[in-house]
């Protein structure tokens, strides 16, 4: 299908430069133009200058998509003969999108994927290691726990493209009000300030929307909880160290220091938050930009950012989840080194500054952190801090199903329609079904 | 002459059997495996498992839950849209209304609405803040209202909406209905010294019956397929109280890629539909239809 465009491409291109000479009768003429037009439509690219030139197809998702563009002519300069064509994908159709394509044999040279869904990729075997990429001190300037999680079976499969990990925003000034003199640094402290708050403010002050489980699961690895053990085979959410952290995120619903379904009731966050009816989140850097955007002047000076707290007794901050997007390299391009260029390409600091500069997302690379001086900023100070302690997830291709299972049971739980102990329970019965297959696939690949 | 009519037929034959005949019966094979992700990368992984995914639809933690939400909406939604429906074209189709073109080109404007631009509007109308139905309602002294977000009311404002939406369809239906009365019925019944009660009871009702019938299966069968409504206003939550088995199927087939089971559970809902479909029919039958 593809080959037969580009042939049409091809022959209406010689027939239309050709024009001049031959003489063509007014409809045939008439006919190709509207051809023409057609197919302009349709998206007939123009070919690449240089012959013998490669074209890179890159997917990135959301407005990464439109800004990654300015950061690639220079790349081009660098890579004469190779051209970068981006199509842009929308963050919430993008996982089933980079499935089918799977499926269709259509995926793309080089494309962003969240870094949860890696584990999903490498089991169907759809990406190109690449351990040789990024020499070993670029690796170490990588941030260890968001490099970590690119890691499987001891090969890298993606590399981190920016960085993701949860902390509080909060309103400073509402903490000063309510007696408070810094950001909580452990659970007890936490759970003080949130008392106070309340008590101040007569209504939940923290937001913490059943959708992410990104919240649940680093106070869980706080508590140091596997999550998942015997690689992966079962769930472990029963244990101790879990049912510690599980615990103490259905108390902040029961005590009503969050509200169940309260993101819904307040509406739009960022005036929510603007007008004290939200005075704290756990959220992660994009909320730097949109807080910096959509909060009116009057609350600029008031907002702040901390790491997540720490359980009593156990250093600050506490871990958080080591998330972001990452670039991979699809296995069956036949463009691997030009991918592989492009992919050193943007990793560079100086490249990772400056989509930093166009987007606000967070550079992997710690040196890009110095050369732009970002820890200037308090705000995002707060995130370098946290990234030290960031940790992935179970690298389990059934990650994302088991985590929004454990979030419907926690949601069940923080409405009391059933106890803690039951909760668990059922989390775990529901996670060891969840992961039947892979305990079998495990069983089948032993010799 | 056989062979003209074979030929003549042979291109609709052929376009039902290519998309439609084929990929039911691949669906049904499919519901008898345990094609998922890992069927995607290595087709060894796929495992003829027989009766097993229809076995774990039944104890599929949310198989009940989405059952239940699904009889709610077509129970109360479903009588509550054809009775607007009725009610709507009763009013339309009477002598003393005006502007019936005009009403009727409004009833019948949410039918053909895009159902994601009437989802914004409506989200804006259950906003428990500012929502327009929390002030009436606050009008007369109610407490506002979390449509959206309390597990209780999510359903009902599910159904309020949908029933708004769909109630111009079965409206037109009704109206043709009613327009196919001879009014010879009507004035025979009066000059028998029927009021309008007693007319509408015993005229218009039976000469509705088969309108009825057909009215209140396509609901049915419509409102079991409930989908696109909780997609886009509340994506099956609050707690799941609005998770519908299309989007129990939707979220294991598309999104956990657990296409084998997905399918499975798109064979139960067709069995679901076709037992209420004969249930009804020979209930309507029993009723002297």
């Amino acid at each position: 299908m593809r080959l037969g465009l580009a042939r049409w491409c091809e022959l209406i291109r010689t027939k239309t430069s050709t024009q001049a000479t031959v003489r063509m009768n007014f409809h045939l003429r008439m006919s190709l133009v509207i051809v023409f037009s057609i197919f302009m439509l349709l998206g007939c690219n123009p070919q690449p200058e240089s012959q013998g030139g490669i074209i890179l197809d890159l997917w990135a998702l959301g407005s990464e998509g439109e800004r990654v563009r300015a950061l690639l002519p220079a790349f081009e300069q660098q890579n004469p003969g190779v051209r970068v064509r981006v199509q842009q994908i929308p963050w919430s159709a993008a996982h089933e999108k980079l499935l089918t394509a799977y499926v269709g044999g259509t995926l793309p040279d080089v494309f962003q994927l969240g870094n949860t869904w890696l584990a999903e990729f490498v089991t169907l075997g759809a990406l190109l290691p690449l351990d040789a990429v990024l020499p070993q001190a670029a690796q170490a300037d990588i941030f260890p726990g968001v490099l970590a999680a690119h890691r499987l079976q001891g090969h890298l499969y993606a590399l981190p493209w920016y960085v993701d990990t949860r902390l509080l925003f909060y309103r400073a000034d509402a903490l000063q009000q309510a007696g408070v003199a810094q950001a909580p640094q452990t659970w007890s402290a936490w759970v003080d300030t949130l008392r106070r708050l309340r008590a101040h403010s007569g209504h939940a002050p923290l937001v913490l929307p059943f959708s992410e489980w990104q919240t649940l699961i680093a106070l869980g690895l706080q508590q140091q909880a596997a999550l998942l053990r015997e690689d992966g085979r079962y769930a472990d959410f029963s244990h101790p160290a879990f049912r510690d952290a599980f615990r103490f995120y259905i108390q902040l619903f029961r005590e009503g220091l969050a509200e169940v379904g309260g993101e819904q009731r307040i509406g739009n966050l960022y005036q929510a938050f603007a007008e004290g009816r939200v005075l704290m989140l756990v959220s992660g850097p994009w909320n730097l930009g949109e807080f910096e955007r959509r909060l009116p002047p009057a609350v600029q000076a008031s907002w702040a950012t901390a790491p997540l707290p720490a359980p009593d007794g156990a250093p600050f901050p506490g871990r958080s989840v080591a998330g972001g997007a990452s670039l991979a390299i699809n296995a069956h391009t036949p463009h691997a080194q030009a991918a592989q260029a492009l992919l050193a390409y943007l990793a560079e600091p100086d490249v990772q500054l400056a989509f930093y500069r166009a987007t606000g997302d967070l550079p992997v690379r710690m040196s890009a952190w110095t050369l732009g001086d970002l820890r200037q900023s308090p705000r995002i100070d707060a995130f370098w801090q946290q990234l030290q302690h960031a940790q992935g997830v179970p690298q389990v291709a059934e990650w994302e199903r088991i985590a929004s299972a454990l979030m419907r049971h926690a949601e069940r739980a923080a409405r009391g329609l059933v106890s803690e102990e039951q909760a668990l329970a059922d989390i775990n019965q529901e996670a060891d079904r969840i992961l039947s297959k892979r305990r079998w696939m495990l069983e089948q690949q032993k010799p | 002459m056989k062979s003209a009519a074979f030929w003549f037929l042979a291109p609709a034959l052929g376009l039902i059997a290519l998309f439609f005949l084929l990929p039911i019966a691949a669906a049904f094979l499919l519901s008898l495996t345990d094609f998922d992700i890992y069927a995607i990368g290595d087709p060894a992984a796929l495992r003829w498992v027989g009766w097993e995914n229809y076995r774990q639809v039944f104890e599929h933690p949310l198989f009940w839950t989405a059952l239940g939400n699904t009889f709610y909406f077509v129970l109360i939604g479903g009588p509550l849209s054809v009775g607007l429906s009725l009610g709507a074209a009763l009013l339309l189709n009477h002598r003393l209304t005006c502007c019936k073109t005009l009403l009727r080109t409004v009833y019948f404007l949410p039918v053909v609405s895009t159902l994601v631009a009437v989802a914004v509007v409506w989200r804006a109308l259950y906003s428990p803040d500012a929502g327009l139905l929390n002030q009436l309602l606050g009008a007369f002294g109610i407490q506002p209202i979390d449509w959206l977000g309390d597990p209780r009311f999510a359903m009902p404002a599910i159904i309020l909406m949908a029933a708004w939406k769909n109630f111009g369809f079965n409206m037109i239906i009704f109206i043709t209905g009613l327009q196919a009365i001879p009014e010879r019925l009507y004035e025979a019944a009066r000059l028998d010294g029927a009021g309008s009660w007693a007319q509408f009871r015993f005229v218009t009702l039976p000469q509705l019956a088969p309108t009825f019938l057909f009215v209140a299966l396509m609901t049915m069968i419509g409102y079991l397929q409930l989908f696109a409504e909780p997609y886009v206003m509340t994506q099956g939550g609050p707690a799941n109280a609005t998770l519908s088995l299309v989007m129990l199927m939707y979220q294991e087939g598309f999104r956990w890629w657990n296409m084998g089971f997905a399918a499975a559970l798109a064979f139960v809902l067709f069995a679901i539909i076709l037992a209420a479909a004969l249930l009804q029919l020979s209930l309507q039958r029993k009723g002297g239809v």
